[in-house]
Order: C-alpha cells, then structure tokens, then sequence
C-alpha cells in the first residue's frame, strides 16, 4: 500500500471497496496488490494494447523479478496472453496491433524504436502454447539458435550446449541416442521439453511461458512443471496458465488479469488463500471464468 | 397428451432416411460414372496417340553396296572438306541401287526405281564420308533410309498381297519385255471369274449411277413443266418482262436436261459394256489400272498380267525371269494386290523391286534414331523432333532461370515482408489477373518489347522463355503463396522466439517448409509453358527450322509448334510422325509431373 505507481487511485484497497456492478465494468482502475519488486528484471508501466480498436490491455503495470516465476491467469481473452507476448515483442509480428507505455528490460526500454528486436528476443526466450518443434532433428532444433547467433565457436562447443540444454530441460536421457531423429516425432509432452531446451540453448535472461502445459497429458504436465521450477535458479519466468492448480504449484507470485485490466498482483499464497479483490476471488473459487 | 400425438423424432428420420440413402448412392454413382468416363476420354486419347504414332520409331532401310569412288568424290585427292562436301553423292547411291537391277535401262523406270530411296540418303553417305575420309576408294554396305512412301508400304499393310498357289504346268514364253504364261490347265479361271466379278461390281455401280442421273432428269422435267404453266399464266397476264426472264430460266434447264441426258447416255454405254465383258464366257479380258493386280511369280521372275484367258496370261515382265522354261505344280503362283493400281501410291512395279530386295535381305526395319537427333525437314523420312526438343530445353531453361527466382521473391515479400494495404491489395488482385490472361496476349506483348523495342532475335529461345516467363510468373506467385500461407506461423514464431531475425525464420524454417507447394507450382506452370503455342507463334517460333539449335539466340522451334507444323503437312507419313511427336511431348509432361509429385512427397514434412 505503500506504493505509488498505478494504484490506489480509487481506493480499491480491500475486496469490500469492489462495488457489485464492477463486473461488468471496462474500466477497473488500478492494481490490488503489490506491482513493484525489490529486484526487478523487468518493469512494465502503463502499459496499453490496441488490435485495432480493440483495446485489450488496460494500463498495465507489473514487475518481473529475478529468479522468480510469475504466473498470469485469468479468464479467456483476459489478455494474460498479449501481455506476455509484449514482454519480448512477439506482438510485432501482429498487423494492427499497437503497444504504448514502458516496458523495460532491466534498463533498457524495450519499445525503443532503436531497440532491436533479435538480441532482445535471445534475452527474453519464449515457450509456446503448442508445442512447436522445427521440423528438424531434434540436435538441430536446439542447435539452431545458438548457431544463428554464433553462440559455438565449434562443433564440440554446439554438441555441449544442446546436451546441456537437453539435460537443463530434463530431456537428454530420452534422446541422447536418437538426436538425429525429428523432433516432431517425440510425445507432446517431450516436444514442449525440446521447445524449452530451444529456448534456455540461447541462455536468455527471462523465459516467458504461454500455457505450456494446455496440450499436455497430467504426467507431461508434471514434469514440465518440475522442469520450471529448477530453472528458477537460473532464469526469470513468467508463465501464462489456465490451470490454477498448476500457477500455485509453480510461481511464487501471482497476477490476476481480467478483461484487460491487472486486477490484483500478490505472493501465490496470498492470492489463492485470501484474494483482496472481490473480482480474484470470484475466479480462483469458481464463481466464473 | 401433447407427446402423444406428436411423431417421435425417430419416426420422422427414419422416414427419410431411406431418400436419404438413396440420394448418397445416386451421388456415388455419379461421381464413378464421371471418373470412369474421364479415365476412358484419356485412355482413348492415348491409344489413338499411341496407335498411330508408335510406327514412327522404326524405319525401314535399304542395304546398298556403296563404290565410293575417288575420282568421283575427291578427284584431286586432296581430302579437302570443301571437294567433299561439294561431290554427288546421290549418283553414287542411284548407282548402287541400279547395280540391284541391271535390266533396268529405259529413263522412266529409271527414276522410278529412285523413288525407293529417301532424298536424303546422299546426305547421310556424305556425312559417312566426312566422318571417315577413309572410306574414299573403297566398297561398303550401307543402311539408307527408304523414302515414305514405301516406309508406308511397309508399315501400313494397305496393300495387302494374296497368294493364290498354281496348279498345272505353266510355261512363260519369254524371260524379258512382254510374253505370255501358258497354262495346260485352266488356273487362271479362278482369276478369269474375279475379273468379271469386279467387272459386274462396276457395271453395278454404274447402273446404279443411271437411277441418280434420271432422278435428277425427272426433277428437272417437273421444274420445266412448272415453268411452262407460270410462263403461260404470265402470258396472259400480259407481264412480258417477267415472262422474258422465265424464258431464260427455262433455257438453262433445258440445258442442263441436255447435259443429263448425254450423260446418262454415257453411262448406260458404259453398264451395258461393262456387264457384256463380265457376261461373256471365257474369252480374253484386259486388266487395267482400276482393277486389282494380278502378279505370277514364276521362274524367279515377276510377271504382271495385263490380259487373261483361260489358257494363261499376257503381260510386261517386272523382274526378269531366269529362264523360259516349264514350271510345275507348286513352282509358281500368281499374287494378288486387291487394291487397284491407280488407288495406290507404290506402283507393281516399285513394288516388284522393293520385294525383290526384301527377300534378298536388302531391307530392314530399324530403330529410327534420326528422328530424335535431326531437325524439321521436307521429307518425313527424315524430318525429326531433334530441333524441337532442343528449343524446348533451351526456351524452359530460360523460363525456369527467370520465373523460379522472380516468382519465389515476389511470392515471400508479398507474403511476409508487404504490409498490408490498399496497394498490396492492388498487386495482389492484379497478379491474379495476370494468370488469367490468355497466352496469347502475352505473345503479343513479347514481339512488341522484346522484338520490336529491344530488337531481340526472332524465333530464338530467349524470347521464348522470357514471354513464358511473364506467363508462368503468376502461377508461381500464386502457388507461392498459397504455400507459404499454409506454413503453420507456430513454426515462424518459434524461430522468432529464438531470436531468428524476419528473414533468418523465413529463409531457414518457412521457405524450406514451403518449397514442396512452391515446386509443384513451378513444375505445373513450366508444364504449362511446356505446352504452350500460341504465344510462341507471335514471336515466330513457328518457323521452319531444319538446324539444330545451338544456343539461346538460335532460331529455333519447340515441340507444340512442330506438332502444330508437322500436323499441316499434307504427306500421309507425318501422321504417324505428329503421333510420335505428341507421344515425345507427353512422356516430358508425365516425367515434369512425376518429379513435381515426388518432390512433394520427398520434401513434404509433418508438423
């Protein structure tokens, strides 16, 4: 509460303060909860997004912090998803798609026109919903960035990173000896492993982390939650999920998103035992969405 | 109570369920019945094609003993290419056949035995010697090709040749010139009665002529006497001018009535001729050229009779008989050749000669691989589709360098790179446009820039392949497209997540996964370019080209067009030659779409 950034404003302090019509509100000004972090990777104020005349993201402001993962949930259409795809603008490749404020990466602006998009895309990795192979073998999938960008000097050196980033995403015991093989031939559950050791084979800073596991079977969706928790030593996270059950198992703080709008941000626990805003309890219980 | 009265909702299915099955199996039937149908259009097709042209491949040639004499072909024995190139080579070949046939002496059977051999068989002796200078001053044996018409004779089977076998003794009166074939039996009464069987066949159809022309009498009586009454009604009238004009009218009728009836007059001399010679029993009867030919092969010689009766035959000598005496039963035979004479384009006496060689071993059919190694030519003997598929390969190769590349970087800037407005928009609907535009129109636009503005060759490859290319451009930007557009973007997210720049995720992931739809276009469209004639005739591709081409400037032709030219031609032989042409174009075809299917499947990747 102590905090001035985008919030307060309308003095939604307690879920008591939420008017019953809030709901089918547009506009719910300000941010339940604590958005700012002590050790931010990222920082994002005020951030909007158009498709079009759409407007889908509100206002949006909310820290990343180092080592920890976030997790965004929310109804359907909530935005949770764009808001992600900002962090490393993958929203770019959208045609009418605008994004206005300040997101920042450690530093640096990221919308800054001289802001390039490559090295910021290799800082900040991104998993995807579906798992999305190359339809290569899988040493080539997780090869492929590190040689673009020229990562190995040598083929030991690229041979090292793929088995490293194989065994970072728990993979490289179930394919070590077929590495020539397609990636698009492995399970589900493995092609969203490979699509991780794509991402972590590049060493980015952050990993952000769209619904990972909606295509995946509960054991699949198991590991790859394991996966994500050993990499909170080495990498920032920000995964997009559906599953409630899974953002509580996985995140260390939680960020509520509904209709575009950042309703409330807090320690996992404390959104999943005692929402603040009337709108998080009303979803965590249920009640819709 | 409502329910009750209310029909169950299975009640109302399974009341139309029944039309319903029904329909699906009309569809069904329908849909076979046109497969079948299409399958049996293109079977045909490639039966007839195949059935006429497969034929064109063998040829038939003659084995000549060839003198090649020095003084004849390098008098000064310089061996200069020049001298040798410049010698007769076609005496040296007419000599070689004549030494076949000495007896022959008069000038008309002189060049009539000629006619056996192609027009080019001094030019395939010449190439022999500039080859092998060697063979100057010595004797060989060479294959030369035999002119059309007796290839034909070889390959048609039109004029079919009966054996009847004789029976009796026969005994020519002489080996040379004109003599007579004795008999001591009356075998050639079966050939007597066919005669006459023809004869009466004749007088039938001319009696038959008879009945036509004295219809025509009648109706034109009606017509005078019609005339007559409308003259005599006008009269009265008193309308001279138009009775004047009837009066004209009437003339010309009586005319032709004249005409007619000399004419029916003609014809009932002619029946009543004919069926007196074919009544008559027995007696001599002359043979002409618009009866069947009657041949005895007798002591090694060829007779052909030019009158019969029942004691034996008359006629000329066609091949010399080794002596006069008597032939027994079984010794000699008489042929038959049913088709007339004067229908046929080989004479008895071409065809004496060629059997002749034939028996000898003389003549052969062969593989005729000058067909696909020679250029366009007068004689379809010679004529081949060498040229022509050479300028197809050179004018594809030329399209291919130009619209692959061209198509493929129109097709991903249009698709990944443009933004997306009102212009692009613009393009877009203008290329499609541009596919739809005949060929033709594109013939045109290359003879009006390419010929006429930048001054290019005509008829050469280049501008060939670059009007292909405008035609082909569309179809790959099309097919480019849609084949990019059907790369799922998870794949081009996923490099971009990796930080892959724009081009890098286009180049290393899209355009590979995009490549197989991209080569089927392109195959499809340089098919179609394969295919193409129309635009080709503007730029006077359409040429007759007997060289070979040798480069991209050359004038050249390309295989629809020399189907196109080959198909005017009136010679009967180069039926079989556009036949075989199309057969060559068609396997091309086949083979571009087979590589463009197993492109598809060797590249296609799941994803």
């Amino acid at each position: 509460m102590d905090n001035s950034i985008a919030m307060n404003e309308s003095g939604y302090s307690s879920k008591s303060g939420v008017s019953s019509d809030a709901l089918g509100e547009r506009k719910i000004s300000g941010t339940v909860g604590e958005v700012k972090v002590a050790d931010a990777r990222m920082t994002c104020r005020d951030v909007n997004v158009y498709y079009g005349n759409k407007h889908a993201i509100i206002d949006v402001s909310l820290d990343i912090g180092k080592n920890e993962v976030i997790a965004m949930i929310g109804p359907s259409g909530c935005g949770k998803s764009t808001f992600l795809r900002c962090l490393n603008r993958m929203n770019d490749t959208i045609d009418g798609c605008r994004v206005n404020g300040r997101i920042k990466l450690d530093t640096q602006d990221i919308y800054d026109p001289q802001m390039d998009v490559v090295p910021l895309r290799v800082r900040v990795g991104m998993v995807f919903q579906k798992p999305n192979p190359f339809p290569k073998s899988i040493y080539e999938n997780v090869a492929y960035g590190p040689r673009i960008h020229g990562l190995a000097g040598n083929k030991i050196d690229l041979d090292e990173i793929v088995e490293t980033s194989l065994r970072k995403a728990g993979l490289w015991e179930e394919v070590k000896d077929r590495l020539d093989q397609p990636g698009t031939g492995l399970s589900g559950g493995q092609q969203q492993r490979l699509c991780i050791a794509r991402t972590i084979a590049v060493s980015p800073e952050v990993i952000l982390m769209d619904e990972p596991c909606s295509a995946l079977d509960p054991i699949a969706t198991a590991k790859v939650e394991e996966l994500i928790d050993e990499l909170r030593e080495h990498y920032t996270i920000a995964i997009v999920t559906h599953s409630m059950q899974q953002a509580a198992r996985v995140s260390q703080r939680t960020a509520y998103f509904h209709l575009g709008n950042l309703v409330e941000v807090g320690e996992t626990t404390q959104i999943f035992t005692n929402p603040r805003h009337r709108l998080t309890e009303d979803y965590i219980t249920g009640r819709f969405g | 109570m409502s329910s009750a009265q209310k029909p169950r909702t299975i009640d109302i299915v399974e009341r139309t369920l029944r039309k319903r099955y029904s329909a699906e199996k009309r569809f069904e039937l329908y849909g076979l019945a046109a497969v079948i149908s299409g399958l049996g259009f293109v079977a045909l097709l490639f039966i007839s094609i195949v059935a006429n042209g497969h034929t064109a491949f063998y040829q038939s040639f003659v084995k000549l003993d060839i003198d090649f004499k020095a003084e004849l072909i390098d008098p000064q024995g310089k061996r200069d290419p020049a001298d040798l190139a410049k010698a007769d080579y076609d005496a040296l070949v007419k000599e070689a056949l004549r030494s076949q046939f000495p007896q022959v002496s008069s000038r008309q059977d002189k060049r009539e035995l000629n006619k056996i051999l192609s027009s080019g068989a001094g030019h395939r002796v010449r190439q022999r010697v500039r080859e092998d200078t060697g063979l100057i001053g010595t004797q060989r044996s060479l294959w030369l090709p035999v002119d059309d018409e007796i290839d034909l004779f070889f390959k048609d089977g039109s004029t079919a040749i009966d054996t009847i076998p004789g029976e009796g003794i026969a005994s020519p009166t002489g080996v040379e010139g004109e003599v007579q074939v004795l008999l001591t039996t009356n075998s050639f009464n079966a050939v007597l009665n066919e005669v006459k069987e023809s004869l009466l066949r004749k007088a039938l159809l001319a009696e038959k002529g008879i009945g036509d022309l004295e219809m025509n009498l009648q109706r034109i009586e009606r017509e005078i006497a019609a005339l007559d009454r409308q003259l005599a009604k006008e009269k009265a009238a008193g309308n001279e001018g138009i009775a004047a004009g009837l009066d004209t009218a009437k003339l010309n009728l009586l005319a032709e009535r004249k005409g007619l009836v000399e004419e029916a007059a003609a014809k009932t001399q002619e029946a009543a001729d004919l069926r007196k010679r074919a009544e008559a029993p027995g007696g001599d009867e002359t043979l002409s050229a618009d009866l069947p030919s009657y041949l005895v092969r007798i002591n090694g010689g060829l007779v052909k009779a030019s009158s019969v009766n029942n004691s034996g035959i008359g006629g000329k000598v066609l091949l010399p008989l080794s002596s006069a005496t008597e032939a027994g039963k079984g010794d000699w035979e008489i042929l038959r050749l049913a088709v007339p004479e004067g229908d046929r384009r080989v004479k008895d006496q071409l065809i004496a000669w060629i059997t002749k060689l034939q028996a000898e071993g003389r003549i052969e059919k062969g593989f005729n691989s000058n067909f696909f190694t020679s250029g366009d030519s007068r004689e379809p003997e010679l004529a081949g589709i060498g040229g022509a598929v050479l300028g197809s390969l050179y004018t594809l190769l030329v399209t291919l360098a130009l619209s692959f590349p061209i198509g493929v970087a129109a097709a991903v800037y249009m698709e990944e790179f443009a933004p997306k407005n009102k212009w692009t928009d613009l393009i877009e609907v203008n290329i499609n446009n541009l596919a739809a535009v005949p060929s033709i129109v594109f013939g045109l636009l290359g003879l009006a820039v390419f010929i006429n503005f930048f001054g290019m060759p005509r008829s050469a490859p280049v501008v060939g392949g670059l009007v292909l290319t405008l035609m082909t451009l569309p179809t790959i930007i099309i097919a480019g497209r849609s084949a990019l557009k059907s790369v799922p973007p998870s794949i081009r997210e996923a490099a971009l997540g990796v930080g892959a720049s724009h081009l890098q995720a286009v180049t290393h992931h899209v355009l590979p996964l995009a490549m197989p739809g991209i080569l089927t276009g392109a195959i499809i469209g340089m098919a179609r370019a394969l295919g193409e004639t129309a635009p080709l005739l503007m730029i006077g591709m359409v040429a007759f080209i007997v060289d070979l081409p040798g480069g991209f400037t050359d004038p050249a032709s390309v295989l629809p067009v020399q189907i196109y030219l080959w198909v005017d031609s009136p010679e009967r032989a180069f039926v079989e030659k556009t036949s075989a042409a199309i057969m060559v174009l068609l396997t091309f075809l086949i083979v571009m779409n087979a590589v463009a299917v197993y492109l598809r499947k060797k590249f296609e990747r799941r994803w």
